[in-house]
């Protein structure tokens, strides 16, 4: 069963593992229609934060359950309220229909790396086992780390349930539309002043991938994921070929809000902190345990974003090329045509 | 641009001239220029790499340590003793005396490192939590390879093999007044003598003597600091009082001296939370400061000479 099938990354999920012989059936649950194609999956209309879920996991008796209903922006759900009452009470409607089923077997969790936040505290790499308490949090890294905590609840109630919870790095791929690939193809990129953040991200093929073999095996437990290797904002801007503007800071109610109300960006406190300092996580777990291996580097992630999304920007990589060849021509006096 | 050959031709011929008449303005030869515009290519595009630290050597190597080096080389006429205890490969843990109000004895020491070692390493220095919080400052120091002073980035910078710098003193050590010059404050919890010990890492006492007459701490003005939220807010003889001007450091003469490296793979496993060893370590890493300074301090003779 995939719940939050109507999202993008469900739905592709939901259409993969009904392709997959292994598994033999697939029940997608969300409130409203799938628009995409949901392969041979079934579509079950149930609303997470009732007690609709309950008896839809009743009448279907499913043996694997993948949450993917947490929403990282608030526009998804239509507000703050709506958002945190789908992520917490959710999740918690959720987890009790699974205490009760006799059926299920095994829970996977879609979370996020938000969960560590981001700050000038916190080390380079966070790994599994470190999750600070003590850093002022809001906004959906609140909600990421509450519901965290239900899962970790839930798993210490029903031992004989394998739980999975898959930390992930902010995902991003040609199609996939989230507040960071919104961020990264305004035509000009708000950015705080003399910041840099490092992050890492993961495609949306390879975040598929590991749902679907955490789905498919048994591997319970924690895990980050997120592709090799790092890259800073400006360097992603520079390969997006989009202008940077600092600001003093993105998270004054005055910039936030001419931000948000020109709908150039809707920025969350959780968001903002991301921008100013970066964040890593360590993926060795990633490798080792749970045994997955993303087919796509942070960089590789980003630039097959940047191919399917952002073409023609201002500062489009083949111009600085162009203009670099010319320049190199002029000055090493060798003519500067060789394109 | 026209794709006629022969207006390409001349505008090729008109390119070429500039350009050869530009370089001999500016005498410097084609390939350093080729160079320089094919860096700034890379990283126009976005064509580098930073590590999980955000470490980026390129940017290090062409622009952050060229422009310390003069103020390395002709202002502080730094002299390094003692390279041959850094080892050519794998981890150590240099730890070393802190001084000089700003904190521009970390960068020295880094500059020292890679330039007078034969393998020219990075070494990566740890930075307190305030570097991390500026603007700007957080930029440039994750660049140029700092972290954060916390365990967790200690170890997996050893763990990788990287030679990492420590100031144990932290600010009571930077932010120390100029009548204790020389004296080594606390070394805090010891928390580097354990992070080496975990890893079975060679710790290098380092000694540095020049840093402390730089910007001559004569007051600390606390409600400053406090409004803030600084550790201090220097009063030196020419900071505040001359402005910008007043943060151009004083030339002392420097000298840099790394010791013999101490063994701490040795110790039994689970060494590193015996409070016993540690505080015995980090007394001896600090002892050996100490002692290195005041043999320094007489060798140099005065500080401006």
């Amino acid at each position: 069963m995939v719940v939050g099938v109507a999202r993008y990354l469900g739905g592709r999920l939901a259409q993969q593992l009904s392709a997959d012989p292994a598994v033999q059936r697939v029940i997608g649950v969300d409130v409203v229609e799938p628009t995409e194609n949901i392969g041979a999956a079934e579509f079950v209309r149930a609303d997470i934060r009732t007690s609709d879920i309950g008896r839809a996991i009743q009448r279907t008796a499913p043996d694997t359950v993948v949450h993917m209903n947490i929403l990282a922006t608030r526009s998804d759900a239509g507000g703050r309220a709506p958002q945190k009452e789908i992520n917490v009470i959710g999740t918690m409607q959720l987890l009790a229909a699974c205490q009760r089923s006799e059926s299920v077997r095994k829970v996977v969790v879609k979370s996020s790396t938000t969960v560590y936040g981001a700050g000038p505290h916190a080390p380079a790499l966070f790994s599994e086992d470190m999750v600070p308490g003590m850093v002022a949090r809001g906004g959906y890294e609140k909600d990421a780390g509450e519901v965290e905590a239900y899962v970790r609840g839930y798993s210490r109630r029903r031992p004989d349930v394998g739980v999975t919870i898959l930390r992930f790095a902010n995902v991003l791929g040609p199609t996939i539309r989230t507040a960071l690939s919104e961020y990264f193809v305004l035509p000009v990129v708000p950015v705080v002043l003399g910041r840099d953040p490092r992050f890492q991200l993961v495609h949306e093929q390879d975040c598929l991938d590991a749902l679907r073999l955490a789905t498919v095996e048994d591997r319970p437990g924690i895990f980050n994921v997120a592709g090799d290797g790092f890259l800073v904002l400006s360097q992603a801007l520079r390969r997006a070929g989009r202008p940077a503007l600092p600001l003093p800071t993105l998270g004054t109610p005055l910039i936030g809000g001419v931000l948000r109300r020109t709908r150039v960006a809707d920025m969350d406190a959780a968001m903002v902190r991301f921008l100013t300092h970066g964040r890593g996580v360590d993926t060795t777990r990633m490798r080792t345990a749970l045994g997955f291996d993303p087919a796509y580097s942070t960089r590789a992630t980003f630039d097959a974003f940047a191919a399917a999304r952002s073409r023609g920007g201002l500062l489009e990589r083949d111009r600085v090329r162009a203009v670099e060849q010319t320049l190199r021509g002029v000055l090493t006096g060798e003519t500067g045509h060789g394109r | 641009m026209a794709d006629d050959p022969q207006t390409t031709g001349a505008l090729d011929r008109v390119a070429v001239t500039l350009g050869r008449a530009l370089r001999d303005r500016l005498g410097v030869d084609g390939a350093q220029l080729d160079r320089l515009v094919e860096f700034l290519g890379r990283r126009l595009t976005g064509d580098f790499e930073v590590d999980a630290f955000g470490f980026d050597p390129e940017l290090t190597e062409t622009v952050l340590l060229p422009v310390l080096r003069p103020l390395y080389r002709r202002w502080f006429r730094v002299e390094v003793r003692g390279i041959e205890n850094i080892p050519d490969t794998g981890p150590a843990l240099v730890a070393a005396n802190h001084s000089g109000t700003i904190p521009v004895d970390s960068l020295m020491t880094q500059l020292a490192v890679h330039d007078e070692h034969p393998r020219h390493r990075h070494l990566r220095t740890l930075g307190a939590t305030l570097v991390f919080q500026l603007p700007v400052v957080s930029d440039l120091a994750r660049k140029g390879g700092s972290t954060l002073a916390c365990n967790e980035d200690v170890e997996a910078l050893l763990d990788t093999g990287e030679l990492v710098g420590v100031w144990p003193e932290g600010f009571k050590g930077v932010g120390k007044p100029f009548s204790e010059r020389y004296k080594l404050q606390r070394f805090g919890r010891g928390g580097f003598v354990s992070a080496a010990l975990r890893s079975g890492t060679p710790i290098v006492p380092c000694s540095i003597v020049g840093a402390e007459e730089i910007y001559p701490l004569i007051g600390n003005a606390d409600y400053l600091a406090r409004l803030l939220g600084l550790p201090y807010f220097p009063i030196t003889p020419t900071f505040p009082w001359l402005g910008p001007l007043g943060l151009v450091p004083l030339p002392s003469k420097w000298l840099i001296e790394f010791g013999e490296p101490i063994r701490t793979d040795q110790y039994p496993p689970g060494t590193a939370d015996d409070p016993m060893v540690v505080f015995e370590l980090t007394d001896q890493v600090r002892d050996t400061i100490q002692r290195t300074l005041v043999e320094l301090r007489e060798l140099r003779g005065p500080a401006f000479g």
